[in-house]
Order: C-alpha cells, then sequence, then structure tokens
C-alpha cells in the first residue's frame, strides 16, 4: 500500500485494477496533487500582471500566430469559408508576408477533405473535432468511427471530448477507455482530449480529468468546447499546465496544452503564453506542445502587431471577417 | 508540423515612470501642521537602495523638536481632537482614505525609490492597504460607545509611534488609523532609510484639513526615537521594529504610566502536510520568504514540511525560484526588489555565510544581480539543524531554512521551538488538521493553506518576544482607548 495520506489519489486508484487496455503502472502510478482554489486564482492573476512591452510583445504577438488553431465550428459553415481560412491560415496577413502561418485548421469532420485540400503542402496542420463532438452523448461506436473517419479523410489532428457523463458520474474506467481506444483510432494523427472544464465544477475535477487524459493517452489536452458559456481562464490554464508539469516530472513524457473558448484579444493570448512559460518553460512555447484555439483572435493579434510597427490601429475593416 | 525549439520568453524592461513623483532636494519636519526646519538644522541623506543614490536630504530631530511636536500634540489634543464627535474625526480619516488613493501611483513609485520594494508590490498591495485601513478605522471612529459592550472608549491623549522601514507608509497608516480614530493625537518617526512617503502623507494629512497638531512627523535616527519615547509629555507608545530595540523601549517606560505595545521579529514556521495542495504550497512559500524580499517580520522563514513529500517540495520550489525576477524594483515585472539599505545586506550576508558554515546546503538561482545598488539573491538551505543560527535568528531577508517533520507533534515542537510567536502557516487539505493545528500555534497569526495575506479587520500581532498588542480590526483600536464605566 502507498505510505501517502488515504485521501491522496494516484491514476490508478481511479481504475479498475484489471485495465483491459493495459497501461505501464509507472504511467498510471502518477500522483493527483489537490488544488488549492484561492492560491490557484492569485498565482494566476499574479501571471496576468506581466507586463510585456516592445520587443516582448512582437515575439509574444508573433508565437500567439505561429501556436494558434484557427478555428470555425458552425452549422452554418461552407466549403467557401473553410476555404478562405485555409488562405488566411496559410498566409495570415494578405499585405505583411513576414507574418508566420497558423499551426493548424480546426473543422468539422465534414469539411476536413476540403481543408486538406486547401492546405496540401503547407506547414499547417488539419485538425477535425471528432467523437460526438461537443458533448460526446452519441453511442460509443458511432462516436470511434467519426473519429476513425475524419483521420482518414486526411485529420492530422483529432480533438474529442471526454465522457463527462461517465467521468462526473465516477465511471474513470469508461473514460478512461474511450481515450484509450480513440488513441488507437487516430494511428498517426495526433489526439487532443477537450476536457470541457466548464463542467467539472472544481479544479480538483480538472486537475483530475488532466492526469486521467493524459495516462490513457493524449498527445494534447485541451479546455474547452466553445460550445458552453464557461471555457479558458486564466486559473484553469495554471491547473492543467501543473498537471502537464506534474506528469512530464513523474513520467518523462511531455504533453501538449490547448487553450480553446472565449480567447477574442490579442492581451488574453499573451496572458496564456506567461502562464505557460513560467509554468512549463519555455520548451513548451512551440506549436508541439502549445495551442491556442481561436477564432476571432487572429484579427486583433494582427491589428495589434501592426500597431506596434507603425503605431497605428487600422480598421477592422482592413482585416478579413473571415 | 514545423518543428520549431523552444522559445523563450523574455520580458523587455518594463520600467514604471517616476514623473508622478516630484521630489524636494531637502524637506523639515512636520510639526503643528507646518514643515519647519530642525532646530540643530542637521540634515540627512535617503538613498535609493536599487541605486545607491541620494535621493533628497531630511531633518534630524533633536530633542527640542521632539519637545516642540509633543507639545503641538498636546496642544492640539486639549485644543479640541479629544472632543470631537466621532463622526467628525471618520470625516477627517476617510478624506485621507481617498487622497491616498487619487495618489496611489506616486505613493507607490515613492515607496519603490525610497525602499527597494517591487513596484509591483507597492503598488497592489502597499498603497492598497493604507488607504484600506484609513477606511476602516474611519468606520470605527463614530461607533467607538458599541464596540466593548458596556464600557467606553476614552482616548489617551498624545501617542509617540515608531514605525520600521519594510512596509514605510502601511506601518504609518497601521499607527495613524486607529490612533486618530479613537481620538488621540499622534508623533509619528519614520525609520531613517525610509522617510519620504511619510513626508508625502504629511501633504496629504494637510490636504484632508486634518486640524494642525493632530498629526506631526519627525524624521530622524535613533535618538529622535528614544528621545521621543522618554518624553514625559507621551501618554501612549507604539513600537514596530527589533527585538533588541524593543526590550530597550520597554524597559525606558517601565514605571512611568506610558502604555506600550512592540509589534517586533519572529522566524514564522510555514508547515506542509504530505496532503497539501503541491503547486499552490509552492507559491505560497514563496510569497511568504520572498515577499517584499524577506524583509517582514511576520516572513515564513522556516520551511517544516513532511518527510514523505521533502524532495518534491523542495524540487518544485527550486524550479520555482529559477523564474524569480530579481533587480530594478521599479521594473513592473520585478519579483525581488533590492535590501533596503546596506547594513541590512551586509547582515544578510552574515548568516547566510553563517548557515554555509555550519553545514547546511545552500541553493541560489542562477540569476544576474545589477551592479549597482544592495541586492541579494533568493536563497534557500536544505540540511538545516533546529540549532543553526539560519533557524533560529531572524534573518529578514530572501533565506528559507527547510526542515522536515514525521509527525504532527513532531511538526508543533519544531514550529514552536523558537523565542518569537508572530505567525505561522498550515498547509494541509483536511479541516480538521488545520484546526487542530491552528490551536497548538503558539503565533498570533496563523494563515491556513495561505500565507502573508493582510487585512485591515483582521488583527495583527505576536507572543514572546514577537511583542504585545494588536493592530488591525476591533482589537486593533484597545492599545488607543481607556475603557471606562
Amino acid at each position: 500500500m502507498s505510505l501517502l495520506s488515504p485521501i491522496l489519489y494516484r491514476v490508478s486508484d481511479l481504475l479498475a485494477a484489471e485495465s483491459p487496455t493495459g497501461v505501464a503502472d509507472a504511467v498510471a502510478g502518477v500522483r493527483i496533487t489537490p488544488v488549492d482554489a484561492v492560491g490557484l486564482e492569485q498565482r494566476a492573476a499574479g501571471l496576468c500582471t506581466r507586463s510585456l512591452k516592445t520587443s516582448s510583445k512582437a515575439a509574444a504577438l508573433e508565437l500567439a500566430i505561429r501556436v494558434m488553431d484557427l478555428t470555425t465550428l458552425e452549422g452554418a459553415d461552407t466549403p467557401e469559408r473553410v476555404q478562405a481560412l485555409c488562405a488566411r491560415a496559410r498566409r495570415p496577413d494578405a499585405a505583411d508576408w513576414s507574418v508566420p502561418p497558423v499551426a493548424a485548421v480546426c473543422v468539422y469532420p465534414e469539411l476536413v477533405p476540403v481543408a486538406a485540400e486547401a492546405l496540401a503542402e503547407s506547414p499547417v496542420a488539419v485538425a477535425s473535432v471528432a467523437g460526438g463532438f461537443p458533448a460526446g452523448l452519441a453511442p460509443w461506436e458511432v462516436r470511434l468511427a467519426e473519429i476513425a473517419w475524419a483521420v482518414a479523410a486526411g485529420a492530422d489532428e483529432v480533438d474529442i471530448v471526454l465522457n463527462r457523463s461517465a467521468f462526473l458520474s465516477g465511471r474513470y474506467q469508461k473514460a478512461y477507455d474511450e481515450i484509450a481506444a480513440a488513441k488507437q483510432a487516430c494511428g498517426s494523427a495526433h489526439l487532443k482530449v477537450i476536457l470541457e472544464t466548464g463542467e467539472l465544477g472544481a479544479y480538483d475535477q480538472i486537475r483530475r480529468a488532466s492526469m486521467l487524459a493524459m495516462v490513457a493517452g493524449a498527445d494534447f489536452i485541451k479546455t474547452s468546447t466553445g460550445k458552453i458559456g464557461t471555457s479558458a481562464t486564466p486559473p484553469i490554464a495554471l491547473c492543467m499546465a501543473e498537471a502537464i508539469r506534474d506528469m512530464a516530472e513523474q513520467t518523462g513524457r511531455a504533453v501538449g496544452l490547448k487553450l480553446a473558448g472565449g480567447i477574442r484579444t490579442a492581451k488574453q493570448a499573451w496572458h496564456y503564453l506567461v502562464i505557460v512559460g513560467e509554468t512549463l518553460g519555455p520548451e513548451w512555447l512551440t506549436p508541439e506542445r502549445f495551442r491556442l484555439g481561436a477564432s476571432s483572435l487572429l484579427n486583433d493579434v494582427l491589428m495589434q502587431r501592426s500597431k506596434l510597427g507603425d503605431g497605428c490601429y487600422q480598421r477592422r475593416e482592413d482585416f478579413s471577417v473571415d | 508540423m514545423e518543428s520549431a525549439g523552444g522559445f523563450s520568453l523574455e520580458y523587455a524592461p518594463a520600467p514604471e515612470s517616476v514623473a508622478p513623483v516630484r521630489l524636494a532636494s531637502q524637506y523639515g519636519l512636520f510639526i503643528g501642521g507646518e514643515m519647519v526646519e530642525p532646530g540643530a538644522g542637521r540634515l540627512a541623506a535617503t538613498v535609493n537602495p536599487a541605486t545607491g543614490e541620494a535621493l533628497a536630504e531630511v531633518g534630524v530631530a533633536e530633542a527640542v523638536d521632539v519637545d516642540r511636536a509633543v507639545v503641538a500634540a498636546r496642544a492640539a489634543w486639549e485644543g479640541g481632537w479629544r472632543n470631537l464627535p466621532g463622526a467628525e474625526r471618520a470625516k477627517y480619516l476617510y478624506r485621507v482614505a481617498r487622497l491616498l488613493q487619487e495618489r496611489a501611483r506616486e505613493f507607490a513609485v515613492l515607496e519603490t525609490m525610497d525602499g527597494g520594494k517591487p513596484i509591483r508590490e507597492s503598488r497592489d498591495l502597499d498603497i492598497p492597504l493604507a488607504a484600506a485601513h484609513f477606511f476602516h478605522y474611519a468606520g470605527w471612529a463614530d461607533k467607538l460607545d458599541y464596540a466593548f459592550s458596556g464600557r467606553r472608549a476614552a482616548p489617551l491623549g498624545v501617542a509617540a509611534q515608531i514605525i520600521p522601514w519594510n512596509f514605510p507608509l502601511l506601518m504609518a497608516a497601521w499607527k495613524l488609523a486607529p490612533a486618530l480614530a479613537c481620538g488621540n493625537t499622534v508623533v509619528l518617526k519614520p525609520a531613517p532609510t525610509t522617510p519620504l512617503t511619510a513626508l508625502l502623507l504629511a501633504e496629504v494629512l494637510r490636504d484632508a484639513e486634518i486640524p494642525p497638531g493632530v498629526v506631526n512627523i519627525v524624521t530622524g535616527d535613533d535618538a529622535t526615537g528614544a528621545a521621543l519615547v522618554a518624553h514625559p509629555g507621551v501618554d501612549k507608545v507604539a513600537f514596530t521594529g527589533s527585538t533588541e530595540v524593543g526590550r530597550a523601549i520597554g524597559a525606558e517606560v517601565a514605571g512611568t504610566g506610558k502604555r506600550l505595545t512592540l509589534e517586533l521579529g519572529g522566524k514564522a514556521a510555514n508547515i506542509v502536510f504530505d496532503d497539501a495542495a503541491l503547486d499552490q504550497v509552492t507559491e505560497g512559500i514563496v510569497n511568504g520568504i520572498y515577499f517584499n524580499g524577506g524583509q517582514v517580520c511576520c516572513a515564513g522563514s522556516r520551511l517544516l514540511v513532511q518527510e514523505t513529500v521533502a524532495d518534491t517540495v523542495v524540487g518544485k520550489l527550486q524550479q520555482r525560484m529559477n523564474t524569480l525576477r530579481v533587480g530594478d524594483p521599479l521594473d513592473k515585472n520585478t519579483d525581488i526588489g533590492a535590501i533596503n539599505s546596506q547594513a541590512q545586506l551586509n547582515r544578510i550576508g552574515e548568516l547566510v555565510a553563517s548557515g554555509v558554515a555550519e553545514g547546511a546546503e545552500l541553493y541560489t538561482p542562477p540569476c544576474e544581480l545589477p551592479e549597482r545598488g544592495f541586492f541579494h539573491p533568493p536563497a534557500l538551505f536544505t540540511n538545516v539543524s533546529t540549532a543553526h543560527r539560519i533557524a533560529r535568528e531572524e534573518i529578514f531577508g530572501p533565506v528559507l531554512s527547510v526542515l522536515t517533520f514525521r509527525t504532527a507533534e513532531e511538526a508543533v515542537a519544531k514550529a514552536n521551538n523558537t523565542p518569537y510567536g508572530l505567525s505561522a502557516g498550515i498547509w494541509t487539505e483536511k479541516g480538521s488538521r488545520i484546526l487542530w493545528m491552528a490551536d497548538q500555534m503558539q503565533a498570533g497569526v496563523v494563515w491556513a493553506n495561505t500565507f502573508n495575506r493582510f487585512d485591515p479587520a483582521s488583527p495583527f500581532g505576536g507572543y514572546r518576544e514577537s511583542g504585545y498588542g494588536r493592530e488591525g480590526g476591533r482589537a486593533g483600536l484597545l492599545p488607543y482607548v481607556e475603557l471606562v464605566a
């Protein structure tokens, strides 16, 4: 038995003794550290007072573009809209070719072939939501098939949702097995697991879900679908970054962090860069380990970037609406 | 997907502007509502500890000046302040609070220039809390008749208040607000190295139209303080500072009938159990010892960590220390500013050397210190025994000593094994343990799952060699009143 106090959990404590999917003991034995809400929020607020000026602001804005998952997840999405988005993803500012491309374009599965074609031979990845996005309440076979379909259609990255119904009711093994099976279905595609933190109810639950998803095989853990009111916040980002740090320290596995939902301004974006940079270190400030999922953020970043260059704000009309 | 290497988020310099501060080259004493020259005409320079350069020359009050100040305070008390209705006194205190808020930026920048603390702290903590104390005690001024059940609270007379250099304006607020709310008049003596915000406060007091003589501010050195304490016209002495000076003051006022409250040193234990939220614990430890460069009487300078998580906690702590930014206190991204004076820096250096000599293991993160000014990197000692000087003496600098424990009883024994008793911290997710531990701690303030949190409504003060008397809240009224039937 563990020497630790009885209220301490390891991920293996959440799982059935004989896990059908099987996982190395060392990984499942990672500790789930409790979270103190007051301290977490205080630290997050402190990090958000970091002041980025001149050269560091320019570097942060450029990084924000490089780690961006340009996203459109509307029922009204059209192939034309996705094509336009892909064009922007490859060259975010038509007037300034020094602006780097974004990390990925994120769409619904049906539009993956359109995005894959539009982004062929570009450094921009195709990301697809799948697995019953956003609620994850479709039958499991259907969700699994959707993941496989998206990968076959050309998705390099798949964003699935945690089964909150299973997780919140304490059926951790079920939630775990789904992620593990999704990871297998992804093949070489990267798996991002959306925790939908706004539905988890407590930072402790966010930390627990983060550890569970990472042990189950997630390449990235992601905050939100963007489909409910509460999305990424600085304390939630910090909470998940600390979970990732624990995972890396205890198992040596580096898992990525994707923040999504409600990130609209350049200032929000650099607050998140500061949180990740100071918590996980500079190694995490790359598209391989960090993403910002957003739709309207890009224009604000471009606007701030051009303001930094010539000192003037441009008009909203100067930037593409898509 | 492109394969980019790590990206270092370097922070470009983000200095706070010094434009709001207009410094005079010389300052006199604030007596009877006027700035007056010291009788002997003696001046002393006050230095910016981040550069070593003199900011201004400030008057050194002699016994004759102290006498003028006490006489002015007495006249103001007898001339009306003692009989002013509470609601009227409150009016002045509210004005002071609002004026402090209006000029917050100016005060914050000046506090940082004169004392060396990071602008982030003076801006977000010192100045807002100083204003909050005036607001809080303004609220008490007209409710004194209801503060102590069945007894009336009468003012004492003239209060002599001597404040330290680590929180210059905040300590002035802690002292002035309750004294004035209770109907006393005051002679305040700021610390020799940090007189400037107190002198700026004199401007605020004048703008608030506080009657002349109700507050007098005499700058100076130790002799000034001694003259003030010894003055027969003083009814009450309040001192915040070192235990050594506190003892001398205690001896001086013994048998004189003067009331005395002392807020002295500390060597607080920050106790971490293995079930605690370790990432927030790490922040709490950092905030406990590196806040204001550890120049805090209630600093959590002894870390007691449960054996099972000791390596984890020390690892997290070292990692966090590597991200602390030491440097220009006026830079908005600076976490640890300058040490207040060369003398204090020397004392810290001497104690750190003693820790190494006694066999403890020193860790300091790789960081470049500025070439000028008084700076000390954050330091962490492991392999510390309770017998080491660094585990017993107050260092008053950014130096943490780590000790381990097995059982809660052992933690209690080690935590209380100090002549001090100002504060303590307890970190555990188990509520019953928090309550039991708090009960065992011989310390005036016990924080649970946090550290160095201050609120004007919460009493602050010590046990044993950390002094006596409380500041803050209703308890903070008691040192400034005589309870009568």
